[in-house]
């Protein structure tokens, strides 16, 4: 039984379902009661109750793609900021492709304080910080682009249903763009132009991201403004 | 000294001419403050208090932190020219007092455990004070913890219930508080149906502490559907602004 309409807004405590469901994202379950743990709007699935988010926070998950930025330099490793509760550390030998040697590398050369680099999380749980890893193919420092900050709750809009909403950023804008899990997203584009624009757009779907058609009317306002340039 | 005063009339008004399950006027708005994480303000009467939030974050000092839940952490403060006579700045007995009795009120409704070894610290600034800010305090924190995102059970809001010239009231003020006989302070998860903090100042029978009690939870109540606005506001706030752009 449900005791809301679907993309409702509910805040913490609310009760929204009884029965036989799964408790989704932003609630909790007690007995066969559902409620709400999070200021957000209701969806109902068939099986799965979940409340899409109005504000969140990121934390780390084994696997996700994250942006990070290098706030200390230790004697095998770096300590890097992920826009989250948990600080990230970087290993020395998950950065290097040769082996690291204490006594005769200086680390400062490879990644310094205040660099930003695209990583993903090998371990994390309750008991330990996260631990990144730069090593594989498409990670490593960033170069050149722009940052855009969103809330990590907007993300999944961003991305889309089946990353449509991404590749259609991508292909308007002709811009390269990262998104990080943590909501950092970086722009990459063949001139500023291309850049502002794409950021334009993200700051646009960030704010109206719980609003239907979107990638519709982002698209639209895209090929608008590139109209009025030429 | 009591009995000098008058705080009930002969029609049985208050001084503040309500009735005696009457609460006071009360405006709330979330998400005022944009360096804080989440935020919320207050007006109930003459009360007006700002609550901030941070977190979850890393613990400062690092000792703090706890292996298998955050730890929450709670400042009540009154400013300088909250009362009538200068507050001098430094948190007093009272004050770490009220801190910790609002922490715990809080404790129960937040899923500590989901964030080991972080900190959540919420401030709680009162900026003209008139009697019931404990119970405001702790109404305007659980805003702002739901502002800043923060998982949790149940909001907490809380209302005092109390006796004045032998008659049972709702929502004390600063003159009833402390000319009054008795004054019951409830916070209150209205979903769960859990309370979360009681306290007794004064003398009442089991009877009246009981009538008293429940006139407290009544209040929370109302108090509840003026806190879900507030929140729900937020929401409508931000879809106006959309619609504003799409225009």
């Amino acid at each position: 039984m449900f005791f809301f309409e679907n993309r409702q807004v509910v805040t913490p405590g609310d009760l929204l379902a009884e029965g036989d469901y799964i408790a989704g994202n932003n609630t909790y379950k007690e007995g066969s009661r559902i409620y709400a743990s999070r200021l957000g709007l209701v969806e109902y699935g068939e099986k799965v109750v979940q409340v899409v988010a109005l504000n969140t926070f990121y934390i780390p998950s084994v696997g996700d793609q994250v942006i990070g930025k290098i706030e200390d330099v230790n004697i095998n490793g770096w300590v890097v900021n992920i826009n989250s509760p948990y600080q990230a550390t970087l290993r020395a030998s998950e950065a290097l492709n040769k082996p690291f040697r204490q006594q005769k590398d200086d680390l400062t050369r490879f990644l310094d304080v205040g660099d930003l680099i695209f990583a993903k999380i090998i371990s994390f749980d309750r008991t330990i910080d996260p631990v990144l890893t730069i090593k594989e193919p498409g990670l490593g420092k960033i170069t050149q682009g722009q940052i855009v900050k969103v809330s990590p709750a907007k993300i999944p809009r961003i991305i889309g249903r089946k990353a449509s909403m991404i590749n259609m950023l991508k292909n308007e804008t002709e811009c390269k763009i990262t998104v990080g899990q943590n909501g950092i997203i970086l722009i990459s584009g063949p001139s500023p132009e291309h850049e502002r624009l794409a950021i334009m757009a993200i700051e646009k779907i960030a704010q109206e991201a719980h609003t239907s058609g979107l990638t519709d009317r982002i698209t639209e306002m895209i090929r608008k403004e590139k109209g009025a340039k030429k | 000294m009591s009995g000098k005063i008058r705080l009930i009339n002969e029609n049985g008004l208050r001084v503040d001419g309500r009735r005696p399950n009457e609460l006071r006027p009360i405006k709330m708005e979330v998400g005022v403050l944009s360096n804080a994480d989440g935020s919320a303000y207050i007006e109930q009467g003459k009360n007006k208090i700002l609550a901030a939030v941070y977190g979850p974050r890393e613990v400062h000092p690092r000792h703090l932190a706890l292996p298998d839940r955050s730890l929450l952490r709670c400042r009540y403060h009154m400013a300088p020219f909250s009362v009538e006579e200068r507050k001098s700045p430094a948190p007093s007995r009272r004050e770490i007092e009220l801190s910790k009795v609002i922490k715990e009120a809080l404790e129960p409704a937040i899923f500590l455990e989901k964030f080991p070894r972080t900190s959540i610290d919420i401030f709680i600034e009162v900026l003209q004070a008139d009697g019931g800010t404990r119970c405001a305090g702790t109404t305007v924190a659980a805003l702002a913890l739901a502002d800043a995102g923060i998982p949790m059970r149940d909001l907490v809001v809380a209302c005092a219930a109390g006796k004045v010239d032998g008659v049972l009231v709702l929502d004390l003020n600063d003159i009833e508080d402390k000319e009054g006989e008795a004054d019951v302070p409830v916070a209150y998860m209205p979903n769960l149906g859990l309370i979360s903090l009681l306290q007794m100042d004064g003398s009442l029978t089991i009877e009246e502490f009981n009538q008293s009690l429940n006139l407290a939870m009544e209040g929370c109540k109302q108090i509840y559907k003026f806190q879900k606005e507030a929140l729900r506001s937020r929401y409508v706030t931000i879809k106006e602004e959309v619609e504003e752009c799409l225009r």
